[in-house]
């Protein structure tokens, strides 16, 4: 296989197995920097379990993950945080903390991890809140804010931490239709300034639009990679296009 | 082992005792019910005035001891030439207290009844007297079933209490043979046995009520797993 | 109509006296048993399997035996194995083993409340375990857990009454000498009763700020 000189991330033979069933079979991809790349499948295809497995939220049984071309040792503690801090993730669930306002949200890890005093983290929380909309909302508790602000106060906090490549695990996936777009135009925002990411979703049109590439999964193997325009082009005959067309006839 | 023995001789007496502590309890229990309902709507549905009586009530029976209010009681009875019989104050007391408790626990499970159920009972031509007693609290009494349970958990340990009045309960005759045989580490270790075995038997039990009464779908959302109860 | 002579001369310095051990009691059992409590608790919801049953059984035992046979049986146990405990002694071991357990529920209950995703997030920002114990867990489960625990203390308080029982001096045996050589029981027993309910009424105030101050919005006790 190519290794891949230039990728800012790199995983390769990644497995796990949960319960005796294989949830992961063998997936190997890599990402460059600012890159955009999307996971689709069914559900149960495993791409929410693969995108834990490269921050090690889920640990992997088998494969290595390479950032910037080093690779992980996942036995050393210290160098698995180091690793997560440079490694950003959105959760389906946003899992803001709850105890916190939108602003500490942001700044805790700053403090914490990045050693950062209080007035420079707080600082630092609300020029990224302002990137996404929210300065006048940093005081409020998540409880306090829409499924949309949430998710864009979790990106807030990613962002925070100067991350290499984000991880986004069905961003959109828990909120009302009419708050998809905000975060979606954040993302947006984000794959136009050049950051790398690499995102499971099920919202088509985004994908189809920004794209660099799309890597089709089913039963936890990489079926398919490729462009948006080969994958989704008219009569391509791939599993994709074939999966896309399922998820539009049933208004997805 | 000699205390096994002492044990083993003892023990009817000591399960004779049991029957007293169930009485207790059960009076105890019934009369915290009875006057808990009342007080626990009073409380949610009542004017200022009535409430603050009713908090009054209940700030005074959760704060004394009970050890405390059982000698107040006895020295109320005497100073009023009353007979000062043991299990008539036991009674009386811990139905007061558990009461209270009882009081409370009702009023949290009325009050955490949505608003819409009294309105449509209303809506239905219903009075307030009715709306309440065949809407609210048949809902209300499922809701409170595991913290009731719990309540009849406390009030079996607080029977215990009562010895020092000289009952015949379980605790009573325990230190009686306790006093004279000396053996009081094996006698205590079995009357905990007993509580606790009761005490399983009647959280059983009260999850066999709570299954019965079941309505689907409907939940508390604080099970008597929740609660670590039973 | 008030004997105030009796009541300044006998009985309030007695009852005075009586506090003061009462508190030697219900501080130390308290903290102590808070403490016990906690790691109880934690023991309970993230130990190994042995110790979890073991932890699981020792609540359920005192949970279910009442307060006044366990406070006999160390009475009595604890000479027996060669410790010699003043009845202070024996009513302290008591009464923290007993808050311990019971307190150890609702700091399992808090724990296991929390949700895994809290965990996740922590973990995926780069926080080590005792960051994310120490900085998401524990700000969570201190506040789950404070109404719980606090009511513990408030019943700490009134149960230490029953140390009477072994013949500790505290607020309550004071009382009852008093009150069985001058066969003043109701007035005894009233003030007595006053004194605890001040205690009982200050702690609950006390422990309806703590929930204030430390209040989150959205963020109840489940």
């Amino acid at each position: 296989m190519n290794v891949d000189e230039q990728a800012i991330l790199r995983v390769e033979g990644i497995s796990k197995m949960l319960g005796g069933k294989p949830i992961l079979n063998n997936c190997s991809l890599s990402v460059r920097r600012g890159e955009l790349k999307v996971l689709i499948g069914p559900s149960g295809a495993g791409k929410s379990t693969l995108l834990q497995s490269i921050n090690c939220l889920i640990p992997p049984d088998a494969g290595d993950i390479y950032l910037e071309g080093k690779r992980l040792d996942r036995t050393n503690k210290p160098a698995l945080c180091a690793f997560r801090a440079q490694v950003g993730m959105i959760f389906q669930d946003f899992n803001l903390f709850d105890h916190l306002t939108a602003e500490e949200n942001v700044a805790i890890a700053l403090r914490k991890v990045r050693g950062m005093s209080h007035k420079d983290a707080k600082a630092r929380a609300h020029e990224e809140l302002a990137r996404v909309g929210l300065a006048r909302r940093a005081l409020l508790y998540p409880a306090q804010l829409s499924g949309g602000q949430k998710q864009r106060v979790a990106m807030a906090r990613a962002l925070a931490m100067d991350p290499k490549v984000i991880l986004l695990d069905e961003p959109t996936s828990a909120l009302d239709p009419e708050l998809v777009g905000e975060v979606l135009a954040v993302i947006r925002d984000l794959a136009g300034g050049g950051m790398t990411m690499i995102m499971a979703t099920h919202q088509m049109d985004f994908a189809r639009a920004l794209a660099t590439e799309i890597i089709f999964m089913e039963q936890g193997r990489l079926i398919e990679q490729g462009a948006p325009d080969v994958l989704l082009a008219e009569g391509s005959a791939t599993r994709t296009r074939d999966f896309c067309q399922r998820l539009l006839e049933m208004g997805g | 082992m000699d205390s096994l023995l002492v044990v083993y001789n003892a023990l009817p007496s000591i399960l004779g005792g049991g029957l007293v502590t169930i009485g207790n309890v059960t009076i105890s229990l019934a009369m915290g019910l009875v006057l808990g309902v009342p007080l626990a709507v009073a409380q949610v549905y009542g004017g200022p005035w009535l409430r603050r009586m009713v908090a009054l009530y209940v700030w005074f029976f959760r704060g004394v001891p009970i050890l405390v209010l059982l000698f107040l009681c006895y020295g109320f009875f005497i100073s009023l030439g009353l007979p000062a019989d043991p299990f008539l104050i036991c009674c009386l007391v811990l139905g007061c207290t558990s009461t209270a408790y009882q009081s409370q626990i009702f009023r949290g499970a009325i009050e955490s009844l949505p608003q819409g159920q009294l309105n449509a009972a209303r809506a239905l031509g219903m009075g307030e007297g009715t709306g309440i007693c065949s809407i609210i609290l048949p809902q209300a009494m499922r809701l409170s079933i595991p913290g009731w349970a719990n309540e009849f958990s406390i009030l079996l340990k607080d029977s215990a209490i009562c010895y020092v009045l000289g009952t015949q309960d379980i605790m009573a005759r325990t230190s009686f043979v306790a006093a004279r045989t000396h053996e009081h580490l094996a006698l205590y270790a079995a009357a905990g046995c007993i509580y606790f075995l009761l005490t399983l038997a009647v959280l059983k039990l009260l999850r066999r009520l709570e299954d019965k009464v079941h309505v689907p779908g409907y939940s508390s959302g604080m099970s008597m797993e929740g609660m670590g109860v039973g | 109509m008030l004997d105030t002579a009796f009541f300044g001369n006998e009985l309030i310095p007695a009852l005075n006296r009586g506090l003061l051990v009462s508190l030697a009691l219900i501080i130390p059992a308290g903290s102590l048993g808070f403490v016990g409590g906690v790691l109880l608790g934690c023991a309970r919801s993230f130990g190994p399997r042995w110790l979890r049953r073991l932890g699981d059984w020792f609540t359920a035992i005192v949970r279910g035996v009442p307060l006044v046979v366990q406070l006999m049986m160390i009475y009595y146990a604890l000479p027996k194995i060669g410790i010699f405990f003043p009845p202070y002694g024996a009513a302290l071991t008591s009464f923290t083993l007993c808050t311990a357990a019971y307190q150890s529920e609702y700091v399992r209950g808090a724990l296991l409340s929390i949700r895994q995703g809290q965990i996740r997030a922590a973990e995926a920002l780069g926080f080590s375990t005792w960051q994310t114990v120490a900085w998401i867990v524990i700000p969570q489960a201190a506040r789950r857990a404070l109404p719980g625990c606090g009511n513990e203390i408030i019943y700490l308080i009134k149960y230490s009454s029953l140390a009477y029982l072994v013949t500790c001096m505290e607020l309550m045996g004071e009382g009852k000498v008093v009150a069985s050589d001058t066969f003043r029981f109701t007035e005894v027993f009233v003030t007595v009763g006053a004194y605890y309910l001040g205690m009982v009424t200050l702690a609950t105030f006390f422990l309806r700020w703590l929930e204030h101050r430390f209040h989150v919005p959205g963020f109840g006790a489940r």
